[in-house]
């Protein structure tokens, strides 16, 4: 070759700083939400100190309500329950819901047939399945795993769906061009594909399966976090102890999206939020 | 091969060392319940080992003639038949060029490079994939994506991909367009090069007459829509071709004159 080529960089990068100053940069991109969170925290405290009515847990009331329930070994079992829930819910959400709407999107004549029934399920509250999972699966893990899995199904279904048939076809010719038959073409075209698509509905079904895990056990079991808002009310107000639950489905809540965004940035999914 | 006669239609010599031949090759899509006619018409002998340009005005239905050779569209009418055999689907032996939108973002240079070599033991794919990096002068780009290269650059990551298998045949859809010029220039000397040392059959789609004369044994000349074979011009030109030369410029125009536009610019 007569003619060497750089990487083309057209996309403007950030401003990078002296190799001194970028541990620097680091603690405070740290310290930034950190202080936030700990200002938040303050105006808490103040605000529930100057009510003279009981509205709310202060911040310590439900620090140490946390801390109790630890002590009492309460806190990771109910943390665990509630997980492995979501867990099996939703795997088993995303191993059926994904193929079934590839290949809805991919053959029209299934979306055709199955369209219908999805948009007739799609508004109805993953809630409103409760007395009807109960009746199934009675009282228990399974009750509410399934109430799980009706909440992600759809979603995940759907999301796929759509990937697919917006796929470039283009993408598909070369597959096909290459030789590539129905399960090969599937799993080295289609799926890399639709990732990108794939992930953000992982992502948003995940966050309501993790709404629903706790509606689920407020009403269906007898352990997890739901469980534990529900008792600590029945059982003597302990208005820190809801708080306390509340708090700890934030922030488990809040460790599952990092975690799933995380997939956002492999480079083989990556390039599909390249025009943000 | 014959140069039909200026104005004619191409009378096609049949030969038994064709590669490729297309019969009656006709085209019409369904559209608002009438009916379009694309393509009327087509027959066209390649021989084996032949450069052959389409070259025709934008819209003209040159790309509907590749895909139906490629087999990725049946046509209306008529026939194509590749090695005596009909086509009725694509074919790993022959690969579509797409311009660099054929290039799948979620691979890396290598693995793009390596898609069609799956039936390979790992250590011949890499020896491949190293050989035709080196090819198309991408070395030290095996583990960048596609984002991070520029057009020209992917452009050679689907010509090296379509080489990698092999194969006896090569359909190119304006693979330069989306290029600069200076780029443009660069890449068609390396499909040249290619060409030579691998003397694949090339049937290379262009709506740019410069290219087709550059690049072609044989112009086929292209009317609008319905897209029939004006003419069909031989360029008898041995590489590296003198793109000044009166001979070079006489068969440029004659091309121009054919589409009606010579000396209007």
């Amino acid at each position: 070759m007569s003619v060497r080529y750089n990487i083309s960089d057209e996309r403007p990068s950030e401003p990078v700083s002296h190799p001194r100053y970028q541990r620097f940069d680091a603690v405070v991109r740290l310290l930034r939400p950190l202080s936030f969170v700990a200002l938040l925290l303050i105006a808490w405290h103040v605000a529930v100190r100057l009510q003279k009515a009981p509205i709310l847990p202060g911040p310590l009331a439900v620090g140490s309500g946390l801390i109790e329930l630890a002590r009492r070994g309460l806190l990771l079992k109910y943390v665990v329950a509630s997980l492995f829930r979501v867990t099996w819910g939703y795997l088993a959400a995303a191993a059926l819901g994904i193929p079934l709407g590839l290949s809805v999107g991919w053959y029209r004549r299934a979306e055709l047939a199955l369209n219908p029934w999805i948009q007739v399920l799609r508004p109805i509250s993953p809630l409103a399945w409760i007395p009807i999972a109960i009746l199934w699966f009675g009282v228990g893990d399974l009750t509410a795993i399934f109430l799980i899995f009706v909440a992600s199904f759809l979603p995940l279904t759907v999301t796929a769906m759509n990937a697919v048939a917006i796929i470039p076809e283009v993408y598909v010719n070369v597959g096909r061009n290459f030789g590539l038959r129905r399960t090969a073409l599937l799993y080295n075209v289609l799926y890399p594909a639709v990732m990108p698509q794939l992930v953000i509905g992982l992502r948003i079904s995940l966050g309501i399966a993790w709404m629903v895990v706790v509606a689920a056990e407020m009403i269906a079991v007898n352990s997890g976090l739901g469980f534990m808002i529900v008792d600590a009310r029945n059982a003597g107000n302990r208005y820190d102890l809801v708080v306390a639950g509340m708090v700890m489905i934030g922030i488990i809540g809040l460790l599952l999206d990092i975690g799933i965004r995380s997939l956002e940035r492999v480079p083989s999914i990556s390039w599909g939020y390249s025009d943000d | 091969m014959t140069s039909s006669p200026a104005g004619t239609p191409a009378a096609p010599a049949v030969a038994s060392s064709d590669k490729l031949r297309a019969d009656g090759i006709g085209m019409a899509f369904e559209r608002d319940g009438g009916s379009i006619s694309v393509l009327e018409d087509i027959n066209l002998s390649v021989r084996d080992g032949e450069f052959v340009c389409l070259l025709g005005p934008s819209g003209c239905g040159k790309s509907t003639i590749l895909n139906i050779m490629a087999g990725f569209v049946a046509p209306t009418r008529g026939e194509v038949r590749i090695d005596g055999e009909v086509v009725s689907g694509p074919d790993p032996r022959r690969i579509f060029v797409f311009q660099e939108r054929g290039v799948f973002p979620w691979l890396t240079v290598e693995g793009n490079i390596g898609f069609g070599l799956f039936q390979l033991a790992p250590a011949e794919r890499q020896r491949r994939i190293a050989h035709y990096v080196a090819l198309v002068g991408l070395q030290g780009f095996e583990k960048a994506y596609p984002r991070d290269l520029s057009g020209g650059m992917k452009q050679r990551v689907e010509v090296a991909r379509a080489l990698a298998v092999n194969p006896d045949m090569l359909f190119l859809d304006e693979p330069f367009g989306a290029l600069d010029s200076i780029t443009r220039l660069i890449m068609r000397s390396e499909l040249l090069r290619i060409w030579e040392a691998e003397r694949k059959t090339i049937i290379f789609v262009t709506h740019d007459i410069d290219e087709a004369v550059q690049l072609a044994d044989r112009v086929i000349v292209m009317s609008a829509r319905p897209a029939r074979i004006q003419r069909i011009v031989s360029i008898d030109i041995p590489h590296p071709r003198d793109i000044s030369s009166r001979h070079y410029l006489g068969l440029r125009d004659g091309i121009l004159e054919a589409i009606g536009l010579a000396h209007k610019v």
